[in-house]
């Protein structure tokens, strides 16, 4: 996309003090006061993310179960109206084209929120291949978004909303404001408790400052990123990619190979039987080091470049780096000794068990 | 934004603090508040020799690694391991405790060519 776009947040970004960087061809906030400090605040209390730029579609009709199990990975079959689940978008050779979240709001009706970059590829692919009686609309541009994450979620929720219900986790619910419909689902990108929130973009100044004023703290895509990582939530265009299958990545649970045909399923199949040659892990240094960020090298124990950082970084809540990366399978097993590279400069680290870190219980 | 009057400045926001011939160097105020969190510093080995505009050193913050480039050539005399150990203290301090590292001056006639405060504070503004 050539043109970079603005969330209808922007104004008020700019109000609070946000650092503005061009993300997935958006204007968007990377920190208000300090990644380290909007990241304790969600791992302790709440945050909000601005979350407009990110997609929604909406498809509706008597053949949208049918069809969408026929698009997506996952088995929308099971879900209740009120129900969501993470699902993928694949190509033909089963490499992600997309990660998304597709909630069923009626027998009839489902809502898809999907990432930001992809949004005009997935409607163009999605769009292409209806069938029977199936509207998809995209709806992207009438929604602002934001998400409220962190222990204290859902008391910001019950004082910024007052007499309406959260929705039980991956649920979705819907209720009438003046300005319009909003939409809440329980889910997040955090690892925490929290929700996201969906209203008319018009309307989406007074409510990011409403959960503000109920005591969630301004975040922005730098914690975003910490957060998730630290949970081995999978970032699209780095961690997922066309030529990878969700399988290599770890989220084979969000796949059902047992529901009927559907875009990519043959290869699934075959790598299931056949076994995967390689999966994403999670690394992490033994030590102190430089903090490892994407694409930096990674060697086994005897120095032999074996892959790169799919994802890095220096873990706030644990002071250590942290990473992802495709590896062999061999050498994917928890305890594999491996160094990453920095510049040079090889600090040791090994193989762990997905997520790097354990968040405060969730409330459901 | 602080500024102190009595060092010299680099373009790219170093600082140079000038005592016979040794040289303290370190990041402006300025640049510590654009790179937010500092959170690892590499520090260069005490005896390696540098040009001025080497990348010397290395700061990182959460979201990125940005090269600290010597302001003038010099043997690296002494690296601040605080820092290393510390890597807040580029925030906090960043004229004091948050130095980098010190170089015994090649060629004094360098320091001319860098900015003054004022200078520097022209091109921050």
């Amino acid at each position: 996309m050539s043109n970079i776009q603005s969330s209808p947040l922007e104004d008020l970004h700019l109000q609070l003090g946000a650092r503005m960087v061009p993300f997935a061809g958006w204007n968007m906030p990377v920190q208000y006061t300090s990644i380290m400090d909007e990241h304790a605040a969600v791992r302790s209390g709440a945050g909000i993310f601005d979350i407009s730029h990110m997609g929604q579609f909406v498809v509706i009709g008597r053949d949208a179960e049918a069809w969408l199990n026929r698009m997506l990975a996952n088995n929308v079959a099971k879900l209740e109206p009120g129900q969501g689940q993470y699902s993928f978008l694949l190509n033909d050779a089963g490499g992600v084209i997309d990660d998304l979240i597709v909630y069923r709001t009626a027998k009839d009706e489902f809502f898809l929120v999907v990432n930001a970059s992809m949004i005009d590829q997935d409607f163009f692919w999605m769009n292409e291949r209806c069938e029977g009686d199936v509207s998809l609309a995209n709806e992207s541009s009438l929604w602002a978004g934001m998400a409220v994450q962190g222990p204290d979620s859902a008391a910001v929720f019950a004082r910024a909303c007052p007499g309406q219900e959260l929705p039980p986790r991956n649920g979705i619910g819907r209720f009438a404001t003046a300005g319009g419909d909003v939409i809440v689902c329980r889910t997040g990108y955090t690892g925490e408790d929290g929700f996201e929130f969906f209203c008319a973009a018009s309307s989406g100044e007074s409510w990011f400052r409403g959960f503000i004023d109920a005591g969630a703290k301004p975040c922005g895509l730098g914690a975003r990123d910490t957060l998730r990582l630290e949970m081995c939530y999978p970032l699209n265009g780095s961690d997922l990619s066309p030529d990878h299958t969700p399988l290599e990545a770890g989220l084979g649970f969000f796949v059902d190979l047992e529901k009927g045909d559907f875009i990519g399923r043959e290869v699934l199949v075959k790598q299931k039987a056949d076994g995967l040659s390689r999966r994403l892990a999670a690394i992490a240094y033994t030590g102190k080091g430089a903090p490892p960020r994407a694409h930096y090298e990674v060697l086994d124990a005897d120095g032999q470049s074996v892959s790169e950082l799919s994802s890095g970084v220096l873990s706030p809540s644990l002071g250590q780096g942290i990473g992802m990366a495709y590896l062999p399978v061999g050498l994917a097993k928890p305890g594999t000794e491996l160094q990453i590279d920095v510049r040079g400069r090889r600090f040791p680290a090994v193989v762990v068990k997905k997520p790097f870190y354990k968040p405060s219980a969730q409330k459901a | 934004m602080n500024v102190p009057q009595n060092l010299r400045y680099n373009t790219s926001h170093e600082w140079v603090l000038v005592d016979g011939d040794i040289a303290t160097i370190g990041i402006s105020d300025h640049a510590q508040e654009e790179l937010t969190d500092v959170v690892f510093v590499e520090l260069p080995p005490v005896g390696k020799t540098v040009d001025a505009g080497d990348p010397t050193a290395v700061v990182e913050s959460v979201k990125a690694a940005s090269d600290i480039y010597s302001p003038i050539s010099g043997e690296v005399v002494e690296a601040n391991e605080a820092v290393e150990a510390d890597p807040s203290l580029v925030n906090t301090d960043p004229y004091g405790a948050g130095w980098i590292f010190k170089l015994k001056i090649k060629d004094a006639a360098q320091l001319d060519s860098l900015l003054d405060a004022a200078g520097y504070e022209a091109m921050i503004a």
